[in-house]
């Protein structure tokens, strides 16, 4: 992708991608009980992060972010398969999944599910396949 | 219920994740591999073992009971193809670590190769058809990537085609799901078959087998075939090897698992037009092996013909004839894995594919010409190597069935595949060609190009040879294909 330099759009993205990136971990968070979760969120962030790429360009992307997004989809991965074994240790079926209430400093009474694991991988490898595919598509020229 | 079940599946996609993080490290990708897929080999015969002691293995993901859960099923069928597809994963993976480019394997080649066997163990141990879908998927999306990994122009040209192919017929898959759910409202496949059992295989329901069987043929290459000689014999041997030891095998185990458990009603329709198609499709196949003069197409053909047999196992469908098309799709899969990795050596040394630039070779390659010789004469089914006790259990459930013309077939065409093949090893070992042409520098044949033929040429006589010891294990595979009860008590006894 080539250097744009369209000041309206560069101004615009820089505010409008926080608010994308804070809307996708609303999303994330409100997964499982409500609409959203990983893979909806992980979408969202790649896109706030593709549409940082198309209003700069790929290099300003990578400075901003230095992930290697190979790497984060296997971490993603990782994650939810680990987060799916965990049910070994009590004996449980692969993938169960346990939830309790928790009183937290600030945010009062939560509920703290192990879901919320296997949403983060899922929500890690999202975004590291898309941005993968992204920026493989970017750079071809 | 017992997480062993999915153990098998788990360690392919572990191993799969972690490899990426490998990439530039050669020893460390090949290490680990090499230790993943021994360890599936011991954890899959382990079960098998379980499962022969204390019956089918059962597992509901994450506590969901099914039919609302996705529940995976460890049956004896579907292990004997599990232990079958780990031992040819370890063989083929050896035979990579001494064929593949390091550019190959930089560009994530063994993180592929894993996903591949996850796909196709997923595909053989889910119980929720669509499950099955899914991991055709991952298995496909990993093939994809395989066969187009080199990135030559005739491999792009070929896998275009292919993807095209399995998105077309992925897409009837799922039409298919969606007309089975319409109908009967449930995807698990135990349960299907309760359902279609209550409410009998009226017209509708055959119409949607018809099409299943449309779209597992598409794969499977039975008669629906066009696509298979191009897209197989463009990626390297090791590929090829795995995709004619696995992939179609896949699509098969869709049919027999899908046409022994749920659409089983109306047997005069559909394992009738079964057995249409597997007749066509062994003329049509070892018309094709006849046809070639190089050695990929006479070998990926042949993979076609084998696909008509196992498949004309099922349409007979009495015990004996299942018996058969079980232990023929081992022997398969073990046999077809042997002859494309020979015939990856003996392109290799001849440094083309052309027979009449071949010949001679067994003053080079002694080894290498007795061990096609001898995968041959297996898969003609001579005893007492591993081809024979399925051959003669299919043909004699099909004269007990009364297929007396689809058996006369079958014959004739074991008869040509052994012309077939006989007239590649003549012509590429035996004869004395003036046109041979010789590749610049001879090839070495080192461990790791020896070691996985040579196991698996011990396998293709172990199972010929241990028949005794084997037969008790697919007997009741074959139990459990004839009497779908025992299958749906497992898995929705709760």
């Amino acid at each position: 992708m080539k250097r744009t330099d369209d000041v309206v759009l560069q101004t615009t993205s820089q505010v409008t991608v926080f608010i994308i990136i804070t809307f996708s971990a609303f999303l994330f968070l409100a997964g499982h009980n409500n609409p959203g979760g990983g893979f909806i969120g992980g979408l969202m962030s790649a896109a706030a992060l593709v549409l940082l790429a198309l209003s700069y360009d790929l290099k300003t992307v990578k400075q901003a972010l230095p992930v290697n997004f190979h790497y984060m989809t296997a971490t993603g991965m990782l994650i939810a398969i680990f987060s799916g074994m965990g049910s070994f240790v009590f004996d449980a079926p692969f993938l169960s999944q346990a939830y309790d209430y928790f009183d937290l400093p600030l945010l009062g009474n939560v509920e703290l599910a192990t879901a919320m694991v296997f949403d983060l991988g899922v929500y890690l490898a999202v975004v590291g396949v898309t941005m993968t595919i992204i920026l493989s598509i970017g750079e071809d020229r | 219920m017992s997480n062993l079940t999915i153990i098998p599946l788990l360690i392919p996609l572990t191993t799969g994740a972690l490899l990426v993080f490998f990439r530039n490290q050669r020893i460390w990708l090949r290490v680990i591999s090499l230790i993943s897929v021994f360890l599936n080999v011991a954890v899959s015969l382990y079960l098998a073992y379980q499962v022969y002691h204390k019956g089918i293995f059962t597992l509901n993901m994450g506590g969901w009971a099914p039919p609302y859960g996705i529940v995976f099923v460890a049956d004896m069928f579907a292990m004997i193809l599990v232990v079958t597809t780990t031992i040819i994963g370890a063989a083929c993976l050896i035979y990579a670590f001494a064929t593949v480019e390091e550019e190959k394997e930089r560009h994530y080649f063994y993180v592929f190769y894993q996903f591949l066997l996850v796909g196709v163990i997923g595909s053989f141990m889910t119980g929720d058809i669509f499950n099955l879908f899914v991991c055709f998927e991952v298995m496909l999306i990993s093939s994809y990537a395989l066969i187009v990994l080199g990135g030559k122009k005739r491999q792009l040209r070929e896998s275009l085609k292919y993807l095209l192919i399995n998105i077309v017929s992925s897409a009837m898959f799922v039409t298919s799901i969606a007309y089975l759910y319409g109908v009967t409202g449930t995807l698990n496949m135990a349960h299907l078959s309760v359902r279609v059992a209550e409410a009998g295989q009226g017209g509708m329901m055959t119409l949607v087998a018809i099409l299943f069987l449309f779209v597992f043929g598409m794969k499977a290459g039975l008669f629906l075939f066009f696509w298979l000689p191009g897209s197989y014999t463009v990626p390297s041997p090791v590929v090829t090897a795995l995709f004619g030891a696995l992939l179609t095998k896949v699509g098969i185990y869709a049919i027999i698992r899908t046409f022994t458990l749920i659409f089983y009603h109306d047997p005069g329709i559909t394992h009738t037009f079964i057995g249409i198609l597997a007749a066509l499709t062994m003329l049509l196949g070892v018309i094709g092996a006849l046809a070639y003069r190089d050695v990929n197409r006479i070998l990926v053909y042949n993979i076609v013909a084998g696909v008509g047999f196992i498949v004309f196992g099922l349409a007979i469908a009495n015990q004996s004839s299942l018996e058969g098309a079980i232990y023929y799709l081992t022997h398969d899969m073990v046999a077809k894995a042997l002859l494309f990795l020979l015939g990856g050596i003996i392109t290799a040394a001849a440094g083309t594919d052309k027979l009449s630039k071949m010949g001679g070779m067994i003053k080079e390659y002694p080894l290498i010409g007795w061990l096609f010789l001898l995968t041959t004469i297996s898969l003609v089914g001579v005893p007492p190597l591993s081809g024979f006790i399925g051959k003669l259990l299919i043909v004699q459930g099909g004269l007990e069935g009364g297929w007396y013309w689809t058996t006369g077939i079958s014959l004739l065409m074991s008869l040509l595949v052994l012309l077939s093949l006989i007239r590649v090893f003549l012509q590429v070992f035996w004869s004395d060609n003036l046109h041979r042409v010789k590749p610049p520098q001879p090839l070495k044949l080192n461990a790791g190009l020896v070691t996985p033929v040579l196991g698996l040429g011990l396998l293709v006589i172990l199972i010929g040879v241990c028949a005794q010891w084997l037969y008790p294990y697919v007997s009741m595979a074959a139990e459990v294909l004839m009497k779908p009860e025992l299958y749906i008590e497992a898995v929705l006894k709760e």
